[in-house]
């Protein structure tokens, strides 16, 4: 009895399901937190027949997965590391997709008075001046990217910040979670921000400035350093990354009647 | 608290209405687990059970070893299997990352010490009380093996149940080797993390009460299947 029983579940269980058309794509957590990922890919289903397999980690991750050939391409935010990736060779070019920016989310009461800032310099050297609870990514993400080169514009350094500031290692959202339970402060994606659902007492203090532009792009890996990733497919999800139909649909998502991206996609 | 009762109520609604998203994800939780749970036990059986009637010269050493691996962390399982598994590693020609199987993998890795300590620990005893009567028979070491695991399957059932808990409550290392890929690697412990991380606490303890419900409600199947505890019989 027992023995069969066992038999029947293995062989249910072993059978593995077929696979389709699969490309995987290592994308930011903040491309999945703001929802936009719901949107795309069931239209991305519809129009090309491709089923896109979202690996959500941060850029740094998403680079490094691109590095060992584990996926077959990569949607990230952070110029600079995207440049060298392009450099090293382990991707063809990069490709501008769209846009958002960055924010700075506090305590409503706003005890460092950023909100009042001319810019996200001044709103990070008052932070550092009052030394409220702030919330770092720490985890090598392109919103921790963003955060310590602001840092450096304003000429501070986190390593000699006192324990008023947490790197807490973890995705926006799990940052966000972080800075609700501490009424920190902490930097964040406009999109992530508005599709967060524990706001707490946060609410968003600081944006506007350029200086906060956020903008994403793909790369495809490289079939010469790997050989087995699906370039081809890579290229068909990029061409319809930049057609019309997606710009329609990007510049279209909206949480709250707030747009969350700009689609800037140059034709080629 | 009202997050909980949120979470309670979002969880009856998910189950009543059968979700089609929460059914994938639950099944294929089960199916990585149970999975994990049959090749571990096929190995960490029949291991812990050698380990007791035999005696050879590193015994010792390697029971320490395999009840030290009982605490083994799920996040360096996940990272090491995960780096044998990448395309840049040694078993990349495999294309396993990112697949319900490098999930099972690094499962069977987590629990087998766990259900081979157990399983030793209560294969001992039982030993002590057969070892005459099976070496006065003339039995061959396979056939003490069976025997042993034969007769004790009661204290075995707790071995292969606690590492079945291991298993379907793990999220470090299957979160690594598997990616969390919506419709490919997603399961329960996993869209918990994520929902979490979302904010939306209401749909995590939801998921968290389903996987608890599921755990229970495998745990009473077995039972049933294997007919314990029932009068006369226990």
């Amino acid at each position: 009895m027992m023995t069969r029983v066992l038999a029947s579940v293995a062989a249910i269980f072993i059978a593995t399901t077929a696979l389709s058309e699969d490309i995987k794509l290592a994308v930011t957590t903040s491309f999945e937190n703001s929802g936009l990922s719901e949107v795309l890919l069931p239209a991305i289903k519809e129009d090309i027949g491709l089923d896109v397999q979202l690996l959500v980690v941060g850029t740094g991750q998403a680079l490094r997965l691109g590095q060992a050939g584990d996926v077959d391409a990569i949607l990230v935010h952070s110029r600079a590391a995207e440049e060298k990736f392009v450099e090293e060779g382990y991707g063809t070019y990069r490709r501008e997709i769209m846009y958002n920016d960055f924010v700075f989310i506090g305590p409503a009461a706003d005890p460092a008075e950023i909100a009042s800032s001319s810019s996200a310099v001044v709103a990070l050297q008052k932070i550092a001046g009052t030394a409220p609870p702030f919330v770092s990514r720490g985890d090598d993400s392109g919103t921790h990217k963003m955060e310590l080169s602001l840092w450096e514009s304003a000429g501070l350094d986190p390593a000699e910040f006192a324990d008023w500031y947490r790197a807490v290692g973890s995705g926006m959202g799990a940052s966000l979670n972080t800075a609700a339970g501490l009424d920190a402060y902490i930097l964040a994606d406009r999109a992530s921000w508005l599709n967060f659902g524990n706001k707490a007492d946060l609410a968003l203090l600081f944006s506007g400035d350029p200086a906060l532009f956020n903008q994403y792009a793909f790369l495809a890996v490289n079939p010469e350093k790997h050989p087995h990733v699906r370039n081809d497919l890579a290229v068909k999800l990029e061409t319809w990354l930049t057609s019309p139909r997606a710009a329609e649909l990007i510049n279209s998502y909206q949480i709250n009647g707030e747009t969350l991206f700009t689609f800037n996609a140059q034709p080629r | 608290m009202s997050d909980i009762f949120e979470g309670l109520s979002a969880a009856f609604w998910l189950v009543v209405t059968l979700d089609p998203e929460l059914l994938q994800i639950s099944l294929r939780s089960l199916q990585v687990s149970l999975t994990a749970l049959v090749i571990a036990c096929a190995i960490a059986l029949p291991f812990g059970t050698f380990l007791a009637i035999r005696r050879f010269r590193y015994r010792r050493l390697a029971i320490s070893v395999l009840n030290a691996l009982m605490g083994l962390p799920p996040v360096v399982v996940g990272l090491i299997v995960y780096i044998l598994l990448s395309r840049s590693g040694p078993f990349g020609v495999l294309g396993l990352l990112f697949t319900p199987t490098a999930m099972v993998i690094a499962q069977v890795i987590i629990i087998t010490p766990l259900i081979a300590s157990i399983t030793h620990q209560a294969m001992r005893e039982l030993w002590a009380e057969y070892h005459d009567l099976l070496i006065s028979l003339n039995t061959s070491a396979a056939q003490r093996i069976r025997t042993l695991i034969w007769d004790g399957r009661r204290n075995l059932l707790t071995a292969a149940l606690a590492g079945f808990g291991r298993g379907i409550g793990e999220v470090g290392a299957i979160m690594i080797v598997g990616g969390n890929i919506d419709n490919a690697t997603r399961v329960l412990t996993t869209a918990i993390a994520l929902e979490t991380g979302k904010g939306d606490f209401a749909l995590a303890l939801a998921l968290g009460f389903v996987l608890i419900a599921l755990a229970i409600g495998v745990n009473i199947c077995i039972h049933w299947l294997s007919r314990t505890e029932r009068e006369g019989r226990w």
